[in-house]
């Protein structure tokens, strides 16, 4: 699976289009992260524990995106965009979208 | 108690100015190492490319970094929110944030055997309060991605 977020795979040509594919996932840190990142807000600098967080749950967003590109008989997915949103405190959904394409 | 608290207020925000100041210094300092470091990593924002480069492949390549600012800063930033204007406690913040996240990003282009990235994205997103009473802001997050391409004969 060839993902890009641009509209083109470079160096290819589309020669199907599949429609718009997505994957996304909430997460949430166990509490003692969370305490954590509390106390490390007070000092400030780089809350690691979200940042991990956030990776992991991109990644998991992207595999699942191209799980269902892979249904459909894709093999690539373009102009790939990311979203975020916080629901709760401490928990962040994220949420990947692109265009399922066949490319040659 | 109330004594107690405005004896301990001031204690709590001269530590955070100190260890705020001391960890954004030695952000910086880390920021230029992993820059020079990464220089060969030619980071773009276009996405059509010259017609004399011929792509090998390409792969989706980001960076993210979570980061906030110290409590100090904050009770700073929310004094001069008061008369308005640019609140510049806030600035470098999100500079240093940007620049960790492009460096990653790069990073992670050049361990998988890339050198050059396209279209360029650079995105910001507030978190959740780690409080109830939604005061005190959990951080934000920034993230940047791109197109990583590796191209026939060099760049």
């Amino acid at each position: 699976m060839i993902i890009s977020n641009t509209q083109e795979i470079p160096g290819k040509t589309i020669v199907e289009f599949f429609g718009v594919v997505s994957g996304s996932t909430v997460r949430a840190k166990h509490i003692g992260k969370d305490i954590m990142a509390g106390l490390k807000n007070v000092v400030g600098g780089e809350l690691k524990g979200y940042t991990e967080l956030l990776s992991e749950a991109r990644g998991e967003a992207i595999r699942r995106m191209s799980y269902q590109a892979e249904e459909m008989g894709a093999n690539a997915i373009v102009n790939v965009r990311f979203a975020t949103s916080s629901v709760a405190q401490g928990a962040a959904e994220l949420f990947a979208y692109g265009t399922a394409v066949r490319v040659e | 108690m109330d004594l107690l608290s405005l004896a301990i207020t001031p204690v709590i925000l001269f530590g955070a100015w100190l260890s705020g100041t001391l960890i954004e210094r030695r952000h910086l300092k880390s920021l230029r190492l992993l820059e020079s470091g990464s220089r060969g990593v030619l980071a773009v924002t276009i996405e059509d490319l010259p017609p004399d480069w011929h792509v090998e492949s390409c792969d989706l390549v980001m960076g993210n970094v979570v980061i906030s600012q110290d409590y100090f800063k904050r009770v700073a930033a929310s004094i001069k929110g008061i008369f308005g204007g640019n609140i510049r406690v806030f600035e470098p913040l999100l500079e240093r944030a940007r620049r960790e996240a492009l460096v990653r990003m790069k990073a992670m282009a050049h361990a998988r055997g890339y050198d050059t990235i396209i279209n360029v994205r650079i995105e910001t997103a507030t978190l959740a309060s780690t409080r109830g009473d939604g005061k005190g802001t959990a951080g934000v997050e920034i993230i940047a991605y791109g197109t990583a391409i590796s191209l026939a004969g060099g760049r």
